[in-house]
């Protein structure tokens, strides 16, 4: 009763303190002004995921494979060692890896996703590289018993088997890769880090959240995505998530 | 038929090179289980996955109902060869009827015919192909599991079948319930099947013959009962226990020591009747008294005959017990243990008598295998 009560109460707080923040934020002005900076909203966004979907699926294209190779018996013995100079590669800030591919590539687009590629490249790698060493060895006898040739093996048991890992690997890769997108601005590829800089400069808070909370939905949204897409893709059986 | 011919294995180690098996030569006949028996490390599963080259032979040959299989194609030559591994290994990502239509899929049969081999299969390891074809191995219990594992490896009815450990992981009683399941699905499939196992009583249940291998070497190869009765030497002795003549009790049915000669009383026979077919047969203590229909009612003991008269229908007690004559030993010892007596009517599988067992008998039986064995062992092992 007591609890019921509490909870309808503060049911009611939630929802006048959110018509406070609006009818204030109306009444300085800030909405106002934050929809001025809509149709530049508009089209970083679009500019914002194209940089996402171009060195995320790159990085897609070649960490996946990369695993993959790495994780053949026949590589055990260099793979521990350039899995080190990959994770070595994502201890130098992603700041600092946009400014190398900049002094190479110049300013603009191609830089920015070779920098953004790199940056993501990690994660997909080492957790496809994780799920298919982590898939235990009596599956593995089992599928080469009965007759399965290392192809088959790899395609009928061991990716659906790690696709579970790989997609985490994915799914962490592309969040960040879109909260990293911004920092692209800075060697002139475009994104919603216009706004947020700009913002930041101008000391314009409405033009730097104009910038950042689109950004900060976008992050969640691919997350979201990628967690249903795994949800689908994964096979029933190793998929925690629908046993 | 199954044919090793000086298969090695020789693994390099940073510490040398370890035989692993040496030189294994043995045959299992068509239809036959041949248990590898041996503690471990001794080289009988190194032995059994060279035949499916898991392990890669050293050298010798390999020969499957009589074709040399050393110029077949590793994935041709397993998938006429069905696996069982302790560790089970079903694919987790695919249903119950994926895991066992994995051969035939890999094969190219069409779909009808697997998704019909399937529910077959299912009959057959006694599970209901409604309920389980579409579920997935971690819905399963291990017992469960095991039984499709070994439907898998029957799918495409491979005339061989490699089994390492089958049913190590599973509990005690499930065990045995999935080894009787087997050996009566054995009985109808005739598969010539190597089985690896470290549990003597398991090789002495399935084995129609066991092979103890030790440090690499085949050491004997004989029928268990044989194993038993004559351990080739100290080792194999040590190994099959200081129990061993109990555990022949396994291995030889009633009907092996059944005495069929017997007197028996009728419910209309005098107890004088009685006394005297005692004394014409030698009974001790006691005559079995049966009806018409030749089936074992009661019996009339010497004390009882010697100093009553009147009918037998009137003066029989009840029996301490029957076996049937598939029986095993064993069981007939459990229950003159357990009854106090020492002889039990032996019936068959309609309820008539057909004879009777004596503890004597039983003793002598056994008794004849090890002084044979004993006989023809070369050592001077009569002296002491």
């Amino acid at each position: 009763m007591l609890a019921s009560m509490l909870q309808r109460f503060g049911r009611i707080m939630v929802l006048a303190a959110v018509f406070a923040a609006g009818a204030w934020t109306y009444a300085t002005g800030f909405i106002d002004e934050f929809l001025w900076h809509w149709p530049d909203v508009q089209y970083l966004t679009m500019q914002h995921l194209w940089l996402t979907a171009m060195s995320g699926s790159l990085a897609i294209a070649v960490g996946i494979p990369l695993g993959i190779v790495l994780s053949r018996p026949s590589m055990a013995r260099v793979a521990e060692s350039i899995m080190q100079v990959l994770n070595v590669g994502t201890t130098i800030p992603t700041l600092a890896v946009l400014a190398l591919s900049m002094s190479f590539l110049g300013i603009g687009t191609t830089p920015a996703v070779f920098g953004l590629f790199v940056a993501t490249l990690l994660p997909i790698t080492r957790n496809t590289f994780a799920g298919l060493t982590g898939i235990s060895p009596a599956l593995l006898e089992a599928a080469a018993g009965i007759g399965m040739s290392p192809t088959q093996r790899l395609f009928r048991v061991e990716l659906p088997n790690a696709l579970y890992v790989i997609f985490a690997g994915i799914r962490t890769a592309l969040t960040i890769n879109v909260g990293t997108v911004p920092l692209a601005f800075l060697i002139g590829a475009g994104g919603l880090g216009e706004l947020i800089f700009t913002g930041i400069d101008l000391f314009d808070p409405a033009m730097m959240l104009a910038g950042a909370i689109p950004t900060a939905m976008l992050a969640i949204a691919v997350d979201a995505l990628i967690a249903v897409i795994a949800f689908l893709v994964v096979p029933r059986g190793v998929n925690p998530n629908r046993a | 038929m199954i044919r090793l011919e000086n298969l090695t294995k020789i693994f390099e180690t940073q510490k040398g090179s370890v035989i692993a098996a040496d030189h294994i030569t043995m045959e299992v006949p068509s239809g036959e289980i041949c248990i590898l028996l041996g503690p471990s490390g001794c080289g009988k599963t190194t032995t059994l996955k060279m035949i499916n080259r898991i392990v890669p032979p050293t050298s010798g040959k390999v020969f499957i109902e009589g074709e040399d299989t050393s110029g077949m194609q590793t994935e041709d030559l397993r998938r006429n060869i069905g696996y069982v591994i302790q560790q089970i290994g079903l694919f987790p990502n695919m249903t119950i009827e994926e895991n066992i239509t994995a051969v035939p899929r890999l094969l190219g049969w069409d779909a009808k015919r697997y998704r019909e081999r399937a529910r077959e299969l299912m009959d057959v390891i006694a599970m209901d192909p409604n309920i389980y074809l579409n579920r997935y191995p971690s819905e399963l219990s291990g017992g469960q599991q095991q039984r499709i594992g070994v439907a898998r490896a029957l799918a495409a009815d491979p005339p061989v079948m490699l089994m390492d450990e089958p049913f190590g992981a599973i509990d005690p009683i499930n065990r045995a319930v999935i080894q009787d399941e087997f050996l009566k699905m054995q009985q109808a499939l005739k598969k010539t099947i190597l089985f690896v196992s470290h549990d003597i009583d398991e090789a002495i249940k399935m084995g129609d013959r066991i092979a103890i291998f030790r440090a690499g070497r085949l050491v004997q190869l004989s029928e268990p009962d044989d194993l038993l009765a004559a351990p080739k030497d100290e080792f194999v002795e040590s190994f099959l226990g200081d129990d061993r003549a109990l555990k022949r009790l396994n291995l030889v049915r009633v009907g092996d020591v059944v005495s069929s000669d017997i007197g028996t009383v009728n419910p209309g026979d005098t107890l004088a009747t009685a006394l005297k077919r005692m004394d014409e047969y030698g009974y001790q203590l006691s005559i079995l008294m049966v009806n018409e229909q030749n089936e074992p009612v009661g019996m009339v003991p010497r004390s009882v005959a010697s100093l009553t008269r009147g009918y037998c229908r009137d003066h029989f007690q009840p029996l301490p017990g029957t076996i049937h004559m598939g029986d095993s030993l064993r069981k007939a010892t459990s229950i003159m243990f357990a009854e106090d007596t020492t002889w039990l009517p032996c019936i068959d599988d309609n309820g008539k008598v057909c004879g009777q067992i004596t503890q004597r008998a039983m003793t002598r039986h056994l008794g004849a295998r090890f002084r044979a064995a004993a006989r023809t062992a070369t050592a001077p092992a009569t002296g002491a």
